[in-house]
């Protein structure tokens, strides 16, 4: 009963993120970044193959920061939050919820959008394989992150910049290690990069949910 | 059956009071409710009657005092907490599978609220009087045997207040309990009535 509620939650958050354009945007912000890109530094397929990783690295952690204002304030403000918490879910279950209807509303469809935009910046197979991989681990990160911040801002009002002001330093780890892993024989930096993920999944929920409770009082 | 959920509802408070940045909202207020009774609170605006029915939902901390609450509530307040792009039947649903509601808990509650014409329009096409009407069926909808309900008539016309009466007294006959606050007379004759006053400040000591 408690895992059929817990997945209807996720359920309504993903169809909302759905219907919101929170998986339409990400994905297209990637491809129009990845197509901008070769038009700003030129057609030469060296410097593209060079830079065109870390460009997408960039272009992904933006993307993850366009849904951040929709995450919880629109639920806060219309009682849906209230109500779930009379039914018995705390705030941490049902940031963990949001985070993982947050995740797969982005991470999945920016990996895909993510082949064809590695083919307009010419890049190597094996980068993108690198890339991928560095997407799948650094993600849930990202989703986290946006979490947090999102949990952080909701009672504040017209907080759509401040969001991202917010949260952008505390993803340069992110970027640093998933940019990193781009290079071949960078097993290091893949590891760093999945620990500081697991670490910002296991406390976005905790530090979020205290964000909520204090912004009840 | 009535009988042993009545015996299960109870809330009782104890001098509580509520701090709402740093001031006493209302002077220590003591009460018992079981299943079948109902209680509406009174006072001025701002005299703390909605403040006490979060606290009683457990959305706001009790500041002192006692307040044991052993139901479960379900709460109207002016946030309608039901998705706007869904349709009013959908909408209702969602909170319906959360509470594990019977599957005709839906349909029953919009007849009751004289909604089932609008079970398919859009949520974000109802107007005031029937977003609320809305959200008294997303109450009785619950199954919850306690109803927190904060200004449940505003925005109604006569024939929805009568509606509002009429669910009211077939919850509280039915062996559920009722706390609700409003600031004009509601269709209903609860058993039990208290007026929120406000807080004495303790004089300084020197």
């Amino acid at each position: 009963m408690v895992m059929a509620a817990f997945l209807a939650l996720i359920r309504r958050d993903l169809a909302l993120a759905w219907a919101g354009g929170g998986v339409a945007l990400p994905v297209i912000f990637l491809l129009l970044v990845a197509s901008l890109f070769p038009f700003a530094v030129g057609p030469d397929a060296t410097l593209l193959g060079a830079t065109g990783g870390g460009m997408l690295w960039i272009a992904a952690l933006l993307a993850a920061l366009l849904p951040v204002d929709r995450l919880i304030a629109p639920d806060r403000d219309a009682g849906v939050l209230d109500q779930l918490l009379l039914r018995g879910f705390s705030d941490e279950i049902i940031l963990l919820t949001r985070l993982v209807a947050h995740w797969l509303s982005f991470g999945p469809p920016l990996m895909v959008a993510t082949v064809p935009a590695a083919a307009l910046l010419k890049l190597d197979g094996d980068v993108v394989l690198r890339l991928e991989l560095g997407l799948l681990l650094g993600t849930p990160g990202l989703a986290a992150l946006g979490l947090l911040v999102s949990a952080l801002t909701s009672s504040l009002r017209g907080t759509g910049a401040l969001a991202g002001l917010l949260a952008l330093p505390l993803a340069i780890p992110l970027l640093i290690f998933g940019a990193g892993s781009l290079a071949p024989g960078s097993g290091a930096a893949i590891k760093f990069l999945a620990a500081l993920s697991l670490l910002l999944v296991a406390i976005a929920p905790i530090a979020g949910g205290a964000a909520l409770r204090a912004s009840r009082e | 059956m009535t009988s042993v959920d009545a015996a299960v509802i109870s809330v009782s408070a104890t001098n509580l009071r509520c701090l709402r940045g740093g001031r006493d909202l209302f002077a220590p207020v003591s009460f018992t409710l079981r299943g079948g009774e109902s209680l509406v609170l009174r006072g001025p605006n701002g005299a703390g009657k909605s403040s006490l029915i979060r606290q009683v939902a457990g959305l706001l901390p009790a500041g002192s005092g006692m307040l044991d609450v052993q139901a479960r509530c379900a709460l109207s307040d002016e946030n309608l907490a039901l998705d706007e792009g869904q349709t009013l039947a959908e909408a209702l649903a969602f909170w319906a599978r959360m509470d594990a509601a019977p599957a005709t808990a839906v349909s029953d509650a919009l007849a009751q609220m004289a909604l089932t014409d609008l079970r398919d329009v859009p949520v974000r096409m109802l107007s005031t009087g029937q977003r609320k009407r809305a959200m008294l069926a997303r109450v009785i909808a619950s199954g919850a045997m306690l109803w927190l309900l904060d200004e449940p008539g505003n925005g109604l016309d006569e024939a929805a207040l009568s509606l509002l009466g009429a669910a009211m007294a077939a919850h509280v006959t039915g062996g559920g309990a009722i706390i609700a606050a409003s600031h004009f007379a509601l269709p209903f004759a609860f058993t039990r009535e208290i007026a929120l006053t406000p807080a004495i400040e303790p004089e300084p000591i020197w």
